[in-house]
């Protein structure tokens, strides 16, 4: 699939501001006043930046308020929907946190769930899709909550919390790769069951439909950068949980160990997310004689 | 609703026979032609006279080439469009219920006003069956010609999708498959009509028709070409013309 930066920076940017608000919503953090404003205010900005990002991806932009009606079938719609109502409930508890030092505990809860959902809709968004099998597993939704709770801790200056989460990441990330690597032998498709020619023999691609490109094979068939796959992943896994997790957990805890934690971590999480997309295969690609 | 209808009264769609199928793309550009300037909005072309010519088309032919061991290879042509499934994943995933299955005839079809463009039907389809327009930044796909069909304005006979009206060697027809009796539902249980990737679930409702098996060729006429050739007769002007110009 086709890396858009659009998508990989709204799945990076909203988990991990949905995640701050879920350790925000369970009352972690002991601040009030401004300081409870500053972390509010970056769990919005991600979440918003990352929405609005998401807007760029469409062909009409300007309809989005309409992707609100399907949620009855549509996990897009679902995001959301969700999207609105963590926006609406974290609103509410962080207004009474910021200018009353209120933290109504059971008005947290719901907003952290509410954004646990949020994450959990966006994943479902790809485990969904039967034609993409390497995202069709619940592998698919256990990585992007736990990416957005780690990243969230982190955020959320719990430097314990995410280092044990970020070492829990390490095997995740590695189990997600080795299944997904034998995803799409699993599903039995091939050029034989896409043309339903498998029976008479050994079916190869003689001509393409057309000499140039095309939609699909831009968007989907996007095998461009995958030779690189091994040294990215190595990279994503160090950045994106290993490094983090060595210095938040043998480290003495310190503002610049955290922010340093948090610099590490996003550099290996697009590199995780690109990877995410770059390395998925879509069935159509055996039309075309290719992965 | 993005739901999908528990059944539809109906199961209109195409029947392709890969045995017929020359692979003269007639059919991908009739296609395109007549949903460029009917229904919904033209299916664009990008850098059509330049280098790198991209656009969008509802229907496209492959040709793949199928070979046993000691046995010579056998092309097959491939047209491939959308199979307006039953069970089509296309539709659920749609976020502003813009993609759609009738229920009166099981068409698949786009409401473009609705459409966002956000790509997800197309993702979700295993056949590649749907392109986003890239001028127009919403999804297109076959409407199994919707605006042909049920047309009034049109003589009877071309009241079927522009693709199987326009194959030179009938090797599309078109149909309502949910109908046992009719002549598509005939012509698949006779020719042992398939579904394209069982495996992903969704039930097409198009069928193809396999390529029959070959005889292998052993022997060859040697004697054909000495067959002495029969010179047809020409007649009317071209005749006369003939035997003026053999008199003078």
């Amino acid at each position: 699939m086709h890396p858009a930066p659009s998508v990989i920076i709204f799945t990076t940017m909203s988990g991990l501001g949905l995640g701050l608000m879920v350790f925000l919503g369970l009352g972690f953090l002991d601040v009030s006043g401004f300081v409870a404003f500053v972390f509010v205010a970056i769990a919005f900005a991600l979440l918003g930046g990352g929405l609005l990002s998401s807007l760029f991806h469409l062909g009409h932009p300007e309809r989005f308020i309409k992707a609100l009606r399907q949620w009855r079938s549509s996990w897009l719609s679902r995001e959301g929907v969700l999207s609105f109502v963590t926006m609406g409930l974290f609103g509410l508890y962080a207004l009474l946190w910021i200018f009353w030092d209120m933290r109504i505990g059971w008005l947290g809860l719901l907003a952290a769930a509410s954004a646990l959902l949020t994450v959990f809709a966006t994943s479902m968004i790809y485990a969904q899709m039967k034609s993409i099998p390497r995202w069709n597993s619940f592998l698919t939704p256990a990585m992007f909550l736990l990416y957005a709770l780690a990243g969230g801790a982190l955020l959320a200056a719990q430097s314990y919390v995410a280092g044990l989460l970020f070492l829990l990441l390490v095997p995740l990330q590695v189990i997600v790769w080795v299944v997904g690597d034998r995803a799409f032998g699993a599903t039995g498709s091939d050029m034989g069951t896409a043309t339903g020619l498998g029976n008479l023999g050994k079916v190869r691609l003689l001509e393409k439909p057309h000499s140039g490109t095309n939609y699909l094979m831009k968007e989907m068939v996007y095998v461009i950068g995958r030779k690189h796959a091994a040294k990215l992943r190595l990279f994503a896994l160090v950045f994106g949980s290993l490094l983090p997790a060595s210095l938040l957990l043998f480290f003495p805890h310190s503002m610049s160990i955290a922010f340093a934690a948090i610099a590490i971590h996003l550099v290996g999480l697009f590199a995780q997310r690109w990877l995410f997309f770059a390395e998925a295969e879509h069935v159509v690609g055996l039309y075309y004689g290719q992965r | 609703m993005t739901t999908l209808p528990q059944s539809t009264d109906k199961k209109l769609g195409l029947v392709i026979d890969l045995d017929t199928c020359v692979g003269c793309h007639a059919c991908v550009i009739s296609c395109k032609e007549w949903n460029t300037s009917n229904y919904g909005a033209p299916l664009s072309d990008v850098d059509a006279y330049g280098g790198n010519p991209v656009g969008t088309f509802l229907n496209r032919v492959h040709s793949f080439e199928v070979k046993q061991e000691n046995k010579p290879a056998q092309v097959t042509h491939f047209p491939k469009s959308c199979l307006h499934c039953e069970d089509a994943p296309c539709v659920t995933v749609c976020p502003t219920g813009a993609s759609y299955k009738r229920t009166e005839d099981g068409i698949v079809l786009v409401n473009e006003s609705d459409c966002i463009g956000c790509g997800l039907c197309a993702w979700s389809c295993p056949y590649g069956a749907r392109e986003m327009d890239a001028l127009e930044g919403v999804m297109k796909k076959c409407t199994l010609c919707v605006d042909r069909i049920y047309n009034e304005n049109i003589p009877e006979r071309d009241r079927v999708p522009s693709c199987v009206r326009t194959c030179p060697a009938g090797a599309r027809h078109f149909g309502d498959l949910g109908d046992p009796d009719s002549d598509v539902s005939k012509l698949v249980a006779e020719r042992g009509g398939m579904d394209l990737m069982p495996e992903q679930g969704t039930k097409p409702v198009n069928k193809y028709l396999p390529p029959r098996p070959k005889a292998d060729v052993e022997e060859i006429d040697v004697l054909a070409p000495f067959l002495q050739r029969q010179d047809e007769e020409a007649g009317g002007f071209l005749g006369w013309l003939d035997r003026t110009l053999e008199k003078l």
